[in-house]
């Protein structure tokens, strides 16, 4: 099949020279491969590279929102502005905490629902029917609703704490930063748990039965199962999982600006590089910013990157 | 299940995990259908349920607008996504060639950015192109999200058709372009439809770009007019208003959701685990 590929697919016996030009541009596939790629590739340099472009030149300069054509080259000093602004390094700390925890929790969570999911019972359907929904959700509506739901005097979250014995009175829990963080932690793993744990069941159902039934002669409890085949089995997939979500926890925006405002307790690295180039209509330092996290990010998708590599499962 | 108690625990589990998924959908419904002061009392059912936030909310040209917009912008999105990714997709799951490893790369990349990162740098283009405060310029960048998105679930689902039946085709003097057309996209239909109904979902729910990248309330998208839904202060929002509108956002995707589970599913684990 190799000499196939970049040959004529067919033999056509003696073709004339016109004949065979005509062949190479119908029947070549490495020709059509590259015409076909160049939708995708030149749509992706316009709508992707030229932003990204933009924004790394826009970094640079002193840019202003009303002032966009008069941008004057000005070196690092955005750059400069935004490492020694304390609000950055609030934003950096807010944004380590809510993925550290959220996608710790998400994992945790992730694989109990995975392992339920997992097994065979009357139910099973209902349940990942269920699991499903809050993925559905969308981010906004979400927030709009645990911020209905967290409501201090109306809320249900309260009525209910007070209700079980947990709490004495309702607490106002968007009205200070550490409940509030508690609280968009708790929507995002409400909100993302479903992908973690379709991601980690794909992972489970990829180990082959014959596996567990080995075990059975030699592990004797379940427990021991878990830790001893099935968690190093599925090892990689949860890697993959949390680098992947990882990256969408360090990125979040809609839910915090929703839910929270741009309220400095609380403002990710992305809401605060929004607020510098939307609000303070700084497009130099807010740029900076968005390169600072694009930095941080694109770290976390080499890795993410190095782990799929292609050239290992492709036949 | 070795005995009836380690069951009863098992269920116990599976039940906590259905209420916590379902119940803050199910909360929202049931505040929507709440109007006047029972929009305040705690209560499992809404004792006389009535439709009038939805009717108000309907009554409201900005917000029919909106939702007109929404599928506008998400439509055009996938279609052009689509369409693009398909011919790509088709090369870089069925052909060998030098740099398809790069080439991969870069879309994977592409599709894990930060938004923040093209932010001011799309600003600045869409400024450029005349298109800020437009349906047009929100799918312009719209595309930055879905596209690369499109192609690499679209590949996954493509890699995975049989061999056999390009070779038949082969065999049987047929080109790239008639066999795209004659043998995989047959085959790829309902891939192409779920791969769909994912870049649809992603379109539908953006949010930054749709709030930065439009000004009147005329062009705005749903999520960014849910945000905005607000009463005549900050401690007045009408909450019956607000949960109407997020379940007419939500009840279409949940239902599509629900109903294209198996597929979706695929599609969703494909496009992050498979390399």
């Amino acid at each position: 099949m190799q000499a196939t590929e970049t040959t004529p697919l067919i033999a056509v016996p003696e073709p004339g020279l016109m004949k065979r030009f005509w062949n190479f541009l119908l029947y070549s596939r490495v020709l059509w491969a590259w015409i076909f790629l160049a939708p995708t590739l030149i749509a992706l340099l316009v709508v992707a590279g030229r932003p990204l472009f933009g924004t790394f030149w826009l970094s640079f300069t002193d840019a202003s929102l009303l002032a966009l054509d008069e941008a004057q080259f000005v070196g690092f000093s955005n750059y400069t502005t935004v490492l020694t602004d304390p609000d950055w390094w609030t934003a950096v700390w807010n944004t380590v905490v809510f993925s550290v925890v959220s996608v710790g929790l998400e994992t945790l969570f992730g694989l109990g629902i995975a392992l339920v999911l997992n097994s065979t019972f009357p139910g099973r359907g209902l349940l990942r029917a269920a699991v499903l929904i809050p993925w559905a959700v969308p981010t906004v509506v979400s927030a709009k609703m645990w911020t209905w739901m967290f409501n201090d005097i109306y809320g249900v979250v309260n009525h209910i704490l007070v209700l079980l014995g947990v709490l004495d009175q309702p607490v106002a829990w968007l009205a200070n930063p550490s409940t509030t963080m508690a609280a968009l932690i708790f929507v995002d793993v409400w909100k993302t748990t479903p992908f973690m744990a379709l991601l980690i069941l794909a992972g489970l159902q990829m180990v082959p039965k014959d596996v567990y039934e080995a075990a059975k002669l030699d592990c004797d409890s379940r427990l021991k199962t878990f830790f001893a085949i099935t968690l190093p089995l599925i090892k990689p997939t949860i890697s993959i999982a949390v680098i992947f979500r990882s990256l969408d926890a360090l990125r979040i925006f809609d839910l915090v600006y929703v839910m929270a405002g741009t309220t400095k307790g609380t403002a990710t690295m992305s809401v605060y590089a929004r607020q510098r180039l939307m609000e303070f209509q700084e497009f130099g330092s807010g740029s900076a910013a968005s390169v600072l996290i694009f930095l941080i990010i694109g770290f976390f998708t080499v890795g993410y990157l190095w782990l799929i590599r292609p050239s290992q499962r492709e036949s | 299940m070795k005995n009836r108690f380690e069951k009863i625990v098992f269920y116990a589990i599976v039940t906590v995990i259905i209420f916590y998924a379902v119940f803050p959908f199910y909360w929202a419904i049931v505040t929507s259908l709440k109007s006047g002061s029972s929009l305040f009392n705690v209560e499992l059912f809404p004792t006389n349920p009535s439709l009038r936030n939805y009717i108000e909310l309907f009554s409201e040209e900005s917000f029919i607008q909106s939702l007109v917009n929404s599928v506008v912008v998400s439509g055009l999105t996938v279609i052009l996504s689509l369409v693009i990714a398909l011919l790509s997709s088709f090369s870089l799951a069925r052909v060998r060639f030098r740099g398809r490893a790069l080439i991969l790369m870069t879309i994977l990349s592409v599709s894990m950015f930060p938004q923040i990162a093209v932010l001011s740098g799309m600003f600045e283009l869409i400024r450029y192109l005349n298109l800020y405060n437009s349906l047009a310029g929100l799918t312009f960048c719209y595309l930055c999200l879905v596209l690369p998105f499109t192609v690499w679930v679209l590949r996954g689902f493509l890699q995975a058709l049989p061999k056999e039946l390009e070779e038949a085709a082969i065999l049987d003097g047929c080109g790239p372009l008639k066999m795209l057309w004659k043998v995989f996209l047959p085959l790829a239909k309902p891939a192409i439809a779920t791969t769909g109904l994912l870049a649809f979902i992603a379109a539908w729910n953006e949010f930054l770009f749709a709030l930065t990248f439009t000004l009147s309330s005329d062009k705005r998208t749903v999520p960014v007019a849910i945000a905005m839904l607000s009463g005549s202060s900050q401690y007045e929002l009408p909450w019956g208003h607000i949960m109407a509108a997020s379940v007419v956002v939500t009840l279409p995707l949940v239902l599509l959701v629900l109903i294209c589970q198996r597929q979706i599913v695929s599609g969703l684990t494909s496009g992050a685990v498979k390399g």
